[in-house]
C-alpha cells in the first residue's frame, strides 16, 4: 500500500479518477458510450479528443523542461500553423484534394519546424535564458499569426482538414489517434534509446554533459524543435476542429496549462528528471477539470477557483512535506495516546 | 562575450518592438489642427476580432468622407497605451477625442487633463465607470442589456401559445465582460416572466468558436433535453453548430440558436437556417461619430447617450443583406 501511495503517478491517477466519479453523480449517462453516425460518442470520447492539442503541447514541453530549459512560445506557434494553413488551403483551387491538404499541413509544420530552430538557436547557441528566448517568439508569433490571418478568423471548407480535428478513423477519433502516435513515439525516442539519458544529463548540468562528450547544444537545439513541431500539430488540431483559424483565441495561455500538465506528471521544472506518463496524465486531468466544471454546473463566476482546488490538491497530496507534516502529526497524536 | 551580445540584440529588439508599438501615436503629431479642418483623435483598443477591424474601418472611411481629418492610434489592448495615445492627441491640441476605453476604470486623470484643455471627449462602443459624466460629452454604442433583451423578445414569440416546458442552454463571454453581463441579464429579464422558460445551463464559451463548440458537446451530454441555445456572440453559436452537428441533431430544428452580433459567418449560417434569430450588435458606428464630431464642435448640445443604429435578422432578412454585408 505505501509503495502504492510511493508511486510517482499515484496522486494523478486517484484525482483522475475521482473527477470521473464525480460526474457520474450528475450524470448518469457519463460513462456511456456509444456509435452514432458510425463514430464513438460519448462524454469520455470527449476527453479523449479534447485533450489531443494539450497532450501534444505538453509532451514537447516535457523534453524542453527536461533540459532545465521552457518553452512559453508554443501557444503562438499553434496559432501560426492554424493560420497558415487555413490561408493556404482557402487559397487551394479544390480545398477538398487530400493530397493538397497534406503538402499543406506539412508546409504549416515546416514553418513551425523553423520557429523551433530559432528558439533552440536563441537558448543554446546565443545563450539567452529560455524564458527571454521563447518570451520573445511569444510576443511576436501572434503577431505573425494575426498577420497572416488579416486579424480575422479565417474560415476553410475542405473535408480532408476537418478530419484531423474533428473526424473518425475506424469511429475512433482521429485527434487522439494523433496525440496517441505523438506519445509512443517520444517514449520509443527517450526510454528505448539512449535519448532520454541525454536529456537527463543535459537538464542535469550542460557542462557536465558537455565535458563528459555529450553534444549538449545540439540535444537543446532538438527539443525546440520538438516542442515546436508538436505545437504546430496542436495548432492544426485545433483550427481543424471548427475549420476556422482564430489568431487571437488559438493557443491563448496554453503554455501555462501544459507547464501546469508537466507539473502535475511530476516533472521538476529545475531539468534532470522527466516523465511522459505524467505529463500526458496532467494533460488529460486538466481537460477532464474543464469538461467536469461544464458538467457539474460549475457556476461561470466560479470555474476558475474550482480548477485551481484541484490543483492545489493535488499538488499538496504529491508534496511528501506536506504530507510528513500533517499526517506525521496524526500519526505522533495516535502514538501518544495509544 | 557572445552571451552578453545576444542578450544586447534581444533587448534591442524588444525595444524596437515595443516603440514599433507606439509609432501609431507618435508619427499622428505631424500636423496639429492649424486648419479649418475638424481634427479627431482615435484610439482604438485593438485589432482583437473582425467585429474591431470592421469598426476601425469603419470610423477611418467615414472620417475621410466627412472631411474630418483623423489621427488614429491603436493601443494594442493596452491602458497604458491609451492614455499617452490621449495625452498626446492632448498636447497636439486636436479638437476632439474619441476613444474605445479598453478596461472601465482609471481614467479620472487623463480626461481631466483633456476637459481642463477644453477638448471634449466621446466615448464609443465602452462605458467608463467613473461617477463624473462631465468628463466626455457623450457615450455612442451598442445597448447591450437591450441586445439581449431582442433576444429574449424573439423566444416569447416563437413559444406564444405553447405551454410545453422550454429548456434553453445559454452560452456566455468571457465572464465580467460587460456585454456577457448585459446580454445575460436583458434575456433573463425578459424570459422570467413565463415560468415555461427554464435556463438549464450557462457556461462561457470566451466568445471563441472552440470554446463555444466544447462547451456545448458537454452540455449535450449532461442534460437530457435542449430545446433552445443563447449564445451572447456568432462565433460561439458556429462552435455550437458543429457539436450539435456531431451529435447527431439538427442546428436551427431540433435545437433553436438565437445569437448576438451578425458577423458575416453568423449570417450566413442565419441564412441556411442552422441559426433562428441574430441580433445585431452593428460595429459601423462611423457615421454617427463623425456626426457627433461636428455637432460637437459647433457647440450644439447633444445628449448624454447615444445608440448605434442596430436591428435584428431572421433568415429570410439574412438571405437579404447577405452579399453586401462588410464585416
Amino acid at each position: 500500500m505505501t509503495n502504492l501511495i510511493r508511486h510517482r503517478l499515484f496522486w494523478p491517477i486517484a484525482v483522475l479518477v475521482v473527477l470521473l466519479a464525480s460526474n457520474l453523480v450528475f450524470s448518469d449517462n457519463f460513462f456511456t458510450i456509444t456509435l452514432q453516425d458510425g463514430h464513438l460518442y460519448g462524454s469520455l470520447i470527449d476527453v479523449l479528443r479534447r485533450s489531443a492539442p494539450l497532450v501534444l503541447v505538453a509532451l514537447g514541453m516535457t523534453l524542453v523542461i527536461a533540459t532545465g530549459g521552457i518553452d512559453l512560445s508554443v501557444g503562438s506557434v499553434m496559432a501560426i500553423s492554424g493560420a497558415l494553413a487555413c490561408l493556404l488551403i482557402g487559397d487551394l483551387s479544390n480545398p477538398d484534394s487530400t493530397t493538397k491538404v497534406l503538402l499543406v499541413v506539412g508546409a504549416a509544420i515546416v514553418l513551425c519546424l523553423v520557429f523551433g530552430l530559432w528558439n533552440g538557436f536563441l537558448v543554446a547557441v546565443l545563450g539567452i535564458q529560455p524564458i527571454i528566448a521563447t518570451l520573445i517568439l511569444m510576443v511576436a508569433g501572434r503577431g505573425v499569426a494575426q498577420l497572416i490571418t488579416g486579424g480575422q478568423i479565417l474560415n476553410v471548407h475542405s473535408s480532408p482538414y476537418r478530419v484531423i480535428g474533428a473526424g473518425y478513423f475506424l469511429s475512433v477519433p482521429v485527434s487522439f489517434l494523433i496525440a496517441a502516435a505523438a506519445v509512443a513515439l517520444t517514449v520509443a525516442l527517450t526510454r528505448r534509446t539512449a535519448l532520454g539519458l541525454l536529456l537527463e544529463s543535459v537538464g542535469g548540468s550542460p557542462t557536465a554533459s558537455r565535458l563528459a562528450g555529450i553534444r549538449a547544444r545540439r540535444i537543446t537545439i532538438m527539443v525546440y524543435v520538438f516542442a515546436a513541431a508538436f505545437a504546430g500539430v496542436a495548432g492544426l488540431i485545433y483550427s481543424s476542429d471548427v475549420s476556422s483559424a482564430d489568431s487571437n483565441a488559438a493557443g491563448n495561455l496554453i503554455e501555462l496549462n501544459a507547464i501546469l500538465a508537466v507539473v502535475l506528471g511530476g516533472t521538476a521544472l529545475t531539468g534532470g528528471r522527466f516523465s511522459i506518463a505524467g505529463s500526458v496524465l496532467g494533460a488529460v486531468i486538466i481537460t477532464t477539470l474543464d469538461i467536469t466544471a461544464v458538467s457539474v454546473g460549475v457556476p461561470v463566476e466560479t470555474t476558475l477557483l474550482f480548477k485551481a482546488v484541484v490543483v492545489i490538491i493535488l499538488c499538496l497530496a504529491q508534496s511528501a512535506t506536506f504530507r510528513a507534516k500533517v499526517f506525521g502529526r496524526f500519526a505522533a497524536k495516535r502514538t501518544v495516546t495509544a | 562575450m557572445l552571451k552578453r551580445l545576444s542578450i544586447a540584440v534581444a533587448g534591442g529588439l524588444l525595444l524596437a518592438s515595443t516603440m514599433a508599438g507606439c509609432g501609431g501615436s507618435d508619427d499622428a503629431g505631424s500636423s496639429g489642427g492649424g486648419d479649418d479642418k475638424i481634427t479627431l483623435g482615435f484610439s482604438q483598443v485593438g485589432a482583437e476580432s473582425g467585429w474591431r477591424t470592421a469598426n476601425t474601418k469603419s470610423i477611418q472611411e467615414s472620417a475621410a468622407s466627412a472631411g474630418i481629418d483623423l489621427k488614429f492610434s491603436d493601443a494594442q489592448g493596452k491602458q497604458e497605451n491609451q492614455i499617452k495615445a490621449i495625452r498626446s492627441f492632448i498636447t497636439q491640441r486636436v479638437d476632439v477625442i474619441a476613444f474605445s476605453p479598453v478596461v472601465e476604470s482609471g481614467w479620472g486623470t487623463v480626461l481631466k487633463e483633456a476637459k481642463d484643455a477644453g477638448i471634449p471627449v466621446i466615448l464609443t462602443d465602452r462605458a467608463i465607470d467613473d461617477p463624473d459624466t462631465s468628463l466626455y460629452k457623450t457615450f455612442i454604442g451598442s445597448d447591450f442589456v437591450a441586445e439581449g433583451k431582442k433576444a429574449g423578445d424573439w423566444l416569447v414569440k416563437e413559444y406564444e401559445g405553447k405551454t410545453d416546458p422550454v429548456n434553453i442552454v445559454e452560452l456566455q463571454g468571457t465572464p465580467g465582460a460587460a456585454p456577457a453581463n448585459d446580454r445575460k441579464a436583458g434575456f433573463g429579464d425578459v424570459i422570467k416572466a413565463d415560468p415555461k422558460f427554464k435556463v438549464v445551463a450557462s457556461q462561457t464559451g470566451q466568445f471563441t468558436r472552440t470554446d463555444g463548440k466544447a462547451v456545448m458537446e458537454t452540455f449535450l451530454k449532461s442534460q437530457p433535453k435542449i430545446d433552445v441555445l443563447y449564445a451572447h456572440n456568432d462565433d460561439m453559436g458556429l462552435g455550437a453548430i458543429e457539436a450539435i452537428e456531431a451529435a447527431g441533431k439538427k442546428p436551427g430544428t431540433d435545437i433553436k440558436i438565437i445569437t448576438v452580433d451578425a458577423v458575416k459567418d453568423g449570417m450566413t449560417a442565419l441564412s441556411e437556417g442552422k441559426i433562428n434569430f441574430i441580433v445585431e450588435c452593428s460595429p459601423l458606428l462611423g457615421p454617427q461619430l463623425m456626426d457627433l464630431v461636428k455637432k460637437v464642435q459647433d457647440g450644439q448640445t447633444i445628449p448624454q447617450r447615444v445608440l448605434t443604429e442596430e436591428t435584428t435578422f431572421t433568415p429570410e432578412q439574412a438571405k437579404e443583406v447577405l452579399a453586401d454585408r462588410k464585416y
